[in-house]
């Protein structure tokens, strides 16, 4: 079969998922005063539509910070502002300021689903079947599989179409995947153009900030920072600095507009600033830094495509794990690495992604999307079982640990076991994720401890976390070792 | 006072079956008559809601038990359904439990799917699994797109129905003969749509089986005629029917039974025209009346007012063109029935003839019956599949068929939420079919000719017109049925090609005595 066919049923199939699930309730459906993040959306329609720029992020009789106040970068008003253009066309009363409060109809529904459908199949979409069609190595079936697997994931689905928790994910992850292609691919002016617009959608995309500097700044170091190095760091830095002024260019007038911007992103006197909460901050900063340390100064010594995507991985998970006032949903923002190391690893990253999925269960089952998450996970277990054969490459050297393992048996000679241990680990796993959604849905927490459940799927998903926090470093760390012999070798 | 089609009234006609929650409005009704009434007693006549209600029992009494059994387990998800008087009754656990009964009696369907899959023989045209002609028919009848609609979105019980269909026909190309013909008169007292290929199995039967052999130039040896097989087919027929039939027989409801399943008093056509022949006629007659007006050669006080599109289903006079009865419909589709039989009977192909006969006499149905609903073409698309694996010129008509088919099916879901659903999974699928049969067939000359080709992407914009432009223009108010109208014409104008194509295949083929391999 020829491959644009094939190509265009898999993107049909991951559309016809997103609308079938997108037919489901949203969170806040009914429920005021304060309604759900549904309403926040149409709130900063109705904001950026009605007022003047100066006004989005100040606090002011008519824009009440307190009732969703806008509180990303200028990039998502811009595009809150394109979407109250298209709603003023069909309903001006969907965006009318003050009066519009709360407002709940089919037709709305409908309009704020297609908008998420639209903006997924503009820059989500394209970036994913772009990224696997270059991919190196593996056969177009092979891509296409890519294709479908990474389309059919079902975190990313649920949060924007069935949650609706500050939708539009999938353009800050579309253009950070841009981002990825880019600078993968050696045009690093395009791809730090694209992520840069990425952190300007949403600031958590600084997750991914440092791998791409180490990367970028790898890449200088390699091409001599006497000479061309030097060129591509200059273009780089110029870059960066350009995109962010054009998107912070009616800001940027003045002093106060830029500050409140920046208090409404990072909303840092939330807590009390007290000096023991204090210290503990520090040490966790601390704590995140060296743990993804070890990975950027690699990565800046040694630039490769694919040690980056590892290192973003490893970078992204250091953060959610260890970071402050972390949302469930800042998963994703592993997750989307880990679909991008599908092929290289498809065992470990389907395992990863299944967990994901099943760490945001408390999140998913306050909206009652119960039946679409089991569906949609089902459907995208198989699909990699199917495709990937998982199942088979689960040997040291699929799992990309051989190194490592031979190094360990220098001192170990006994170290024969791992990829059973794994296995192992993967069966426990999977076992206690689907007895934990079984308990969660049929059973009722004890009275005295009404939160037993919740509390129990964020411990047995922060372990899982923490084995593949560890598993990724030890593939970045002891990746360079398998290069450099196979260096000397040949 | 019959006047513009009230939209109003026939949208909320509509809404009772709208999307998600109350689509299955009509089927639990029945589920709760079935339980109703067989829980007193088996008399459908006498109970008086039946009177009142919309929805009411007019399928033939196997379906009644099937939903009898339904019903039992129905009152372990939501009792509340079950009671007669809760018309219109609709819960998260009602709903729950139709789309599982659905998806469970679709086993069914796959065991029928699988059973025909052993059946194709199919040339080898590559060694990938994608590329086997197996493949290529299980994913056309497992994810057929207007299965789907029907049964899942708009709900009903066709897979399973579907699947004994498919299943008798496994068995006759397996040359299990009795099996195959007990399974469709079960089949036939399930739904009587069934009849419209009844002809075909009664003459193959007939044809193949009691005749048990064949002269060398292939025409019938009358001496080799088996009474015992005549007997013993005869036999399972009536024991079937008595089976189904004979409860009623002994209440004296047979003739209630009948007039519920049979109701002539519903006009030609459905509220939205099945794209048959009388879809042209009656475009014809509506295009000839308008110019009449205009040309000032029909008075405008002589033509009744109701327009065909009415959402109540009445009958109604054609204004130009003469009347059709149903006398006159049925005696066309016999007569279009008629050349098939006999090839049949005298060209007898062993079961691929039988096939082509049945696909035939549905298609034949289709184009001429009296109120044909557009899900049967579906009676027709679904045994043509397995016909399309085989031949390139049975492909070309299967793809023909199957794509205006499905586009057919586009009002049946109208809701704006369904929208984008039903406009992906038709291009899932056409886009499948088209791009698998080509890869099939590509050794051969190309499916398409340019006249086909243009039509079906004519399909395209015809959908933005109807579902996108129209509502925006100002027609929509005053005349509300254009959309229908033209999508209701356009179809039927693919579906005639499509039967036409087929007919003088099956007429022009050379008579091949072939053995079938299984």
């Amino acid at each position: 079969m020829e491959k644009w066919y094939l190509m265009t049923i898999v993107v049909l199939i991951g559309l016809t998922v997103r609308w079938t699930v997108s037919l489901n309730p949203y969170s806040g459906a009914g429920k005021p005063p304060m309604f759900g993040d549904y309403e926040a959306q149409r709130h900063w329609q109705e904001i950026t539509f009605n007022l003047p720029v100066k006004q989005w992020y100040f606090n002011s009789s008519d824009n009440n910070l307190q009732y969703w106040g806008l509180d990303y970068p200028p990039l998502t008003a811009y595009h809150s502002l394109l979407c109250a253009y298209v709603a003023k066309f069909i309903n001006a009363d969907w965006i009318a300021l003050h009066t519009s409060r709360g407002y709940e109809s089919q037709a709305h529904k409908l309009f704020m689903r297609s908008t998420v459908l639209i903006a997924d199949l503009l820059i989500y979409i394209p970036a994913v079947v772009l990224y696997c069609c270059c991919l190196k190595e593996i056969s177009t079936k092979k891509k296409i599989a890519n294709v479908l697997c990474i389309l059919l994931y079902p975190g990313l689905i649920l949060i924007d179409y069935g949650h609706f928790q500050n939708i539009y994910n999938s353009v800050s992850l579309g253009f950070a995947l841009w981002g990825v292609l880019g600078v993968s691919c050696d045009w690093d002016l395009l791809g730090s153009l694209a992520f840069c617009l990425a952190i300007n959608y949403k600031q958590m995309e600084l997750y991914h900030s440092l791998p791409f500097f180490c990367f970028l700044l790898g890449k200088c170091f390699k091409k001599g920072l006497k000479g061309k190095g030097l060129v591509l760091l200059v273009k780089l830095a110029c870059t960066v600095v350009a995109s962010f002024i054009l998107c912070w260019l009616p800001f940027f007038t003045e002093r106060e507009q830029t500050l409140q911007v920046l208090r409404r992103l990072f909303p840092v006197d939330r807590g009390l600033f007290e000096a023991c909460l204090k210290t503990f901050l520090f040490f966790l900063f601390c704590f995140t830094f060296l743990s993804l340390l070890p990975a950027c100064i690699k990565l800046t010594l040694q630039p490769s495509s694919k040690g980056f995507k590892f290192t973003l991985v490893s970078c992204a998970l250091s953060f959610f794990l260890f970071s402050f006032q972390v949302h469930e949903k800042s998963i994703l923002l592993v997750s989307l690495p880990v679909c991008l190391v599908l092929s290289d690893i498809p065992f470990m990253s389907t395992w990863f992604l299944l967990v994901s999925t099943f760490s945001m269960l408390p999140l998913l089952l306050k909206d009652e999307l119960l039946m679409p998450s089991v569906v949609t996970t089902m459907a995208f277990f198989i699909a990699c079982v199917t495709f990937f054969s998982i199942f088979e490459k689960t040997s040291e050297e699929e799992l990309q640990l051989k190194s490592f393992s031979i190094s360990v048996r220098k001192y170990l000679p006994c170290f024969t076991f791992l990829s059973r241990i794994i296995q192992y680990l993967f069966l426990i796993s999977v076992t206690t994720m689907v007895l934990l959604t079984l308990m969660t849905v049929t059973l009722d927490p004890p009275q005295k401890l009404p939160d037993l459940f919740s509390v129990l799927v964020c411990f047995v998903s922060c372990l899982n976390f923490l084995f593949f926090l560890v598993y990724f470093n030890i593939i970045i760390m002891w990746d360079s070792q398998n290069g450099r012999n196979q260096k000397k070798i040949s | 006072m019959r006047g513009i089609p009230d939209m109003n009234q026939v949208g909320r006609k509509r809404a009772l079956r709208s999307n998600g929650g109350a689509h299955n409005c009509g089927w639990y009704r029945q589920l709760v008559f079935g339980f109703g009434a067989r829980g007193d007693s088996p008399q459908m006549s006498s109970h008086p809601h039946l009177a009142t209600s919309e929805w009411t029992l007019d399928y033939p009494p196997f379906f009644a038990w099937f939903e009898y059994i339904l019903s039992h387990v129905a009152k372990y998800f939501d009792q509340e359904m079950l009671n007669v008087h809760n018309l219109n009754y609709s819960s998260s656990r009602t709903l729950l439990f139709q789309r599982f009964s659905v998806i469970f009696t679709d086993i069914l369907f796959v065991y029928a799917v699988h059973e025909c899959c052993k059946c194709i023989g199919g040339k080898k045209v590559g060694k990938e699994l994608t590329e086997k002609p197996k493949f290529i028919l299980s994913v056309l009848l497992l994810w057929n797109f207007g299965l789907l609609i029907v049964d899942h979105i708009h709900f009903q019980y066709n897979g399973f129905l579907f699947g004994l269909m498919l299943l008798s026909i496994a068995r006759l190309f397996q040359k299990r003969h009795m099996e195959g013909a007990f399974l469709f008169a079960v089949l036939l007292h399930f739904k009587h749509i069934y009849l419209y290929v009844a002809p075909a199995y009664g003459v193959y039967l007939l044809r193949s089986y009691c005749f048990t052999a064949n002269k060398s130039d292939g025409s019938i040896r009358w001496n080799s005629f088996s009474f015992v097989r005549v007997i013993s087919l005869g036999l399972v027929v009536f024991l079937v029917s008595a089976l189904s039939l004979g409860p009623f027989l002994a209440l004296n409801q047979l003739h209630q039974v009948f007039s519920r399943l049979f109701p002539f008093k519903r006009g030609l056509c459905h509220a939205y025209w099945a794209p048959n022949f009388w879809a042209l006629y009656n475009g014809l007659d509506k295009v000839l009346s308008v110019i009449g007006l205009k040309l000032k050669f029909l008075d405008p006080n002589k033509i009744p007012k109701a327009s065909m599109t009415s959402g109540l289903v009445q009958q109604f006079q054609h204004t130009v063109l003469p009347s059709v009865t149903p006398l006159a419909t049925l005696i066309c589709t016999l007569i279009a029935i008629l050349p098939s039989i006999f090839c049949l009977w005298f060209k007898p192909q062993g079961p691929r003839g039988f096939l082509r006969c049945l696909i035939l006499c549905a298609l034949s149905s289709f184009m001429f019956g009296w109120h044909v609903h557009e899900k049967a073409i579906l009676l027709a698309i679904l045994p043509m599949s397995l016909l399309s694996v085989g031949k390139a010129g049975d492909a070309s008509v299967f793809l023909i068929l199957t794509t205006t088919g499905h586009y057919s099916l586009f009002p049946l879901l109208f809701t704006a939420p369904e929208l984008p659903i039903k406009i992906l999974l038709m291009l899932l699928f056409t886009i499948y079919s088209i791009s698998s049969l080509k890869t099939l067939f590509r050794k051969e000359k190309p499916l398409f000719n340019w006249m086909e080709t243009f039509y079906l992407l004519g399909l395209g914009p015809l959908e933005v017109c109807c579902e996108f432009v129209f509502p925006l223009t100002s027609w929509k108010l005053k005349y509300p049925f254009i959309p229908l109208l033209l999508t209701s014409v356009y179809c039927a104008v693919g579906i005639t090609y499509a039967w036409f194509k087929l007919y003088v295949s099956v007429l022009i083929d050379p008579p091949v005595v072939k053995t079938k391999k299984q």
